[in-house]
C-alpha cells in the first residue's frame, strides 16, 4: 500500500496505462504543462497542450479513438463538457450503433466537479446523470485513492467512452492505494461497511458522509449498511438490490441535483425489483434545484451532510 | 492521341459515369420517397462534380468523413449502390443494418468513416483521425467534406485552428452550394468564399469552380500532394451549387428562380457531356449507352433494396456498446 491523494492516484494510473500501451494520448487545456514529467517521459506528440475548446478536444478524441489510438482528455470542470456534449453524446456516444458496429471509441473525458474548491456554478455542476442517460458511453464517479486510480485505469483500457468524474473535494485527500498493477472494475459496487437496519447508498465525497453518518448512527445502536457506487453507469444493480432485500431500508444520497437523477433510477429500481423487500419507502437525500454557490459555507452546505443522513434514518 | 491524354480522357470518362450514377441514383431516392416507398434524404444534385472530382484525387487508404448529403462521395469512392439504398431505406442489407438511414451512412471498409449528420460534427471527428495518421507511418491523409452552413458553426473553426497548429494531413473540402438548409448563405456571412476564413488559420487554400470536375480533380490531386510533401492541411473550397432542396420533398418557393436558372445553366453533368462529346472523347451512342448502364444499375439496386427485409427488431438494442 502507497498513500497517495487521488490527483496523484489519476496521475500514476495515466503513466502506468501510458508505459504499458503506447496507443494511450493524452491532451486537454494544460495537460502537457501540468503533467510536465509525462510530458517528459512520452513525449509531445503523446502528451499535448490543447486550445481552450472542449468541442474539439472531444471531437479531436473520438476521432482519433476510431482510429486506433485510446485518448484521455481531461476537461478540466464538469460545466465545460457542456461545450463537448455533441461531440462525446452524438458522436462517441451514437456512432457506434449508427454504423451498425464498425467503429468503438475507446476514450475517457475526465472532468472535475463537486463542493471544494468554491469556484462556483460553472465550474461546478454535477452534471454526471446527464451523461447516464445518453446511450453508448459508461460513468464512473470514485470515492477514494484507490478507485480513484484502478477505476481510471479500468477505463482506459475500455473499449467504450467514459466519463470519469473526479470530486473537487477529495483531490487532495490521501488514501490508501495498493501497490501494483491495480484495476477497479467499471460497474461493480463497493461495500463500504456492512449494516443490517439501512442502506445507504451514494458515490463520490457523499460516501464518506454516509459512512460517517454511519459512524454515528452506530453510536445509537443503528446499523447502516454504506454501498459506494463507483460507477453510474453500468449501473450494479444486483448490489443494490442485494443490500436492499437485507435492510428493507435504503437511503440515497448524492451531491448532484434530485430531479430525474441517480437517485431517482436507484429509487425507482428499488420499487420495480425490490417492493415486497421494503418495510419503508425509499428516501432520496440529494443537491437542491439550485446552482452551486461559490460562497463556502453554501457550497458545503449543497451536498447533503452526515447529519442530515443521521435525521433521515432516524425517521424510519 | 499520346499515353497521357488517353489516361485522361478515361478518367474524365469516368468522371462523368461517377457523376451520372450520382444523380440518378439521387432522383431515384427522391422519386422513392414521393411514391411513399423510401424515407426522406437530403440529395447532392447539382454538387456531383465536387465529390467525383475530390474523390478521384484520393488514394486507397486514404480516409474520408462526410455528412447529411454523402451518396455522392460514397458513389464516388465505389459504394455499392445496392447497400446504399438499402441504407437509405432503413434495410438490413444496408452498410450499417439500417441503423443509419440516409443521414449518416459510414463505409469503413472504403475508408468512408464516421459520417456525422450533426452539422460540423464531420469537423470535429476529422482531427482525431488526422491525429491517428500523423502519429502512424502512413502517408494516408483525411479529407472532410462539409457546406458552407457548417463552416458558420463554431467547431469548424476549432477544427481548422487545430489542425493547423498540429499540422494534422487534413483535406478539408467545403462544398459550398450556396444553401444553409433553408437559408442563403448571402443571409449568414459577409464573404463569398469560406477559403478567406481558412487563411485566417494560416492554412493553405483555394476555391475551384465546383461543377467544373476536370478543375476539382486537378486541385484536389495537387492539394493532396502537398498533404503529403509538407504534413499540413489544405483546405478546398469547391464552389457549387444545390440544385434540389435541403431535403425531400423541397418544392424550393424560397429559391430566387433567376438563381437556380442561372445555376442550372452550369449543371456540371451537362457541362461535361457537352464538352466530351465536342472534343471527341465521347460518341452520342457511346453517352447513351453509359446512360442506359446507369439506369440499369440504379434500377437495380432499388428493386434489391425494396426486396431486402428490414432489421429484427432485437437490433434495436445491439451495437451500443462494445
Amino acid at each position: 500500500m502507497t498513500t497517495i491523494t487521488p490527483d496523484q492516484a489519476m496521475t500514476d494510473a495515466l503513466a502506468e496505462e501510458m508505459r504499458r500501451d503506447a496507443r494511450v494520448i493524452t491532451f486537454g487545456e494544460g495537460v502537457a504543462t501540468k503533467n510536465y514529467k509525462l510530458a517528459a517521459e512520452f513525449g509531445a506528440k503523446r502528451v499535448r497542450n490543447t486550445p481552450l475548446a472542449e468541442g474539439i478536444i472531444a471531437g479531436t478524441a473520438a476521432g482519433a479513438a476510431a482510429t486506433g489510438l485510446r485518448p484521455v482528455v481531461d476537461l478540466l470542470f464538469s460545466p465545460f463538457m457542456t461545450f463537448a456534449m455533441e461531440e462525446l453524446v452524438n458522436s462517441a456516444g451514437k456512432l457506434r450503433f449508427i454504423s451498425g458496429g464498425q467503429f468503438s471509441f475507446p476514450l475517457v473525458a475526465i472532468s472535475r466537479t463537486g463542493a471544494g474548491w468554491a469556484v462556483g456554478a460553472q465550474h461546478n455542476h454535477n452534471l454526471e446523470a446527464w451523461f447516464v442517460h445518453a446511450p453508448g458511453v459508461k460513468v464512473v464517479m470514485p470515492s477514494n485513492a484507490a478507485d480513484f486510480k484502478g477505476l481510471l485505469k479500468s477505463a482506459i483500457r475500455d473499449e467504450n467512452p467514459v466519463m470519469f468524474f473526479a470530486d473537487i473535494g477529495l483531490l487532495h485527500t490521501p488514501g490508501e492505494v495498493p501497490d501494483g498493477d491495480h484495476v477497479v472494475p467499471i460497474g461493480k459496487a463497493a461495500i463500504r461497511r456492512e449494516g443490517s437496519f439501512v442502506t445507504l447508498v451514494s458515490y463520490g465525497k457523499t460516501v464518506n458522509h454516509c459512512l460517517a453518518a454511519a459512524a454515528t448512527l452506530a453510536e445509537q445502536g443503528i446499523d447502516a449498511e454504506v454501498l459506494d457506487l463507483r460507477s453510474l453507469k453500468p449501473l450494479d444493480e444486483a448490489s443494490v438490490l442485494a443490500s436492499v432485500a437485507k435492510t428493507g431500508r435504503a437511503v440515497i444520497v448524492h451531491e448532484a441535483a434530485g430531479p430525474c437523477g441517480v437517485g431517482a433510477e436507484i429509487a425507482a429500481i428499488v420499487a420495480e425489483k425490490a417492493f415486497s423487500s421494503l418495510k419503508a419507502p425509499v428516501v432520496r437525500l440529494t443537491g437542491p434545484d439550485a446552482p452551486s454557490a461559490a460562497s463556502f459555507p453554501l457550497e458545503a452546505a449543497y451536498a447533503p451532510s452526515a447529519e442530515r443522513i443521521v435525521e433521515a434514518v432516524r425517521k424510519f | 492521341m499520346t499515353t497521357v491524354e488517353a489516361v485522361i480522357d478515361r478518367n474524365v470518362t469516368q468522371a462523368l459515369e461517377t457523376m451520372l450514377l450520382i444523380r440518378t441514383f439521387e432522383e431515384k431516392s427522391a422519386e422513392l420517397q414521393a411514391a411513399g416507398l423510401s424515407p426522406s434524404m437530403c440529395t447532392s444534385v447539382g454538387q456531383e462534380a465536387s465529390a467525383a472530382g475530390v474523390v478521384s484525387a484520393l488514394g486507397p487508404n486514404d480516409l474520408i468523413l462526410t455528412n447529411h448529403r454523402s451518396a455522392g462521395h460514397l458513389l464516388a469512392r465505389g459504394a455499392d449502390p445496392r447497400r446504399v439504398m438499402a441504407e437509405i431505406q432503413g434495410r438490413a442489407t444496408g452498410y450499417c443494418g439500417g441503423k443509419s438511414g440516409s443521414l449518416h451512412i459510414s463505409v469503413k471498409d472504403l475508408g468512408v468513416i464516421l459520417t456525422s449528420t450533426i452539422v460540423g460534427g464531420e469537423l470535429s471527428l476529422v482531427t482525431g483521425v488526422g491525429l491517428s495518421l500523423s502519429m502512424s507511418d502512413s502517408d494516408a491523409i483525411a479529407t472532410v467534406f462539409f457546406g458552407d452552413g457548417a463552416a458558420t458553426e463554431g467547431i469548424f473553426h476549432e477544427s481548422v485552428n487545430l489542425a493547423a497548429v498540429w499540422n494534422l494531413p487534413i483535406l478539408y473540402v467545403c462544398e459550398n452550394n450556396q444553401w444553409q438548409a433553408y437559408v442563403h448563405r448571402k443571409e449568414t456571412m459577409l464573404t463569398d468564399h469560406v477559403s478567406e476564413w481558412a487563411k485566417g488559420y494560416g492554412i493553405a487554400s483555394r476555391t475551384v469552380d465546383g461543377n467544373d470536375v476536370e478543375a476539382v480533380a486537378e486541385a484536389a490531386r495537387e492539394a493532396i500532394a502537398y498533404i503529403r510533401a509538407n504534413r499540413k492541411p489544405f483546405f478546398l473550397e469547391t464552389y457549387t451549387y444545390r440544385l434540389r432542396g435541403h431535403m425531400e420533398p423541397d418544392d424550393q418557393k424560397y429559391v430566387d428562380p433567376a438563381e437556380l436558372a442561372s445555376w442550372r445553366q452550369r449543371d456540371p453533368i451537362a457541362m461535361l457531356e457537352r464538352k466530351l462529346l465536342v472534343d471527341g472523347v465521347l460518341s452520342s451512342v457511346e453517352l447513351a449507352a453509359m446512360k442506359v448502364n446507369v439506369v440499369k444499375r440504379v434500377e437495380d439496386a432499388a428493386a434489391y433494396a425494396l426486396e431486402s427485409p428490414y432489421p429484427s427488431i432485437d437490433q434495436m438494442t445491439t451495437d451500443v456498446y462494445a
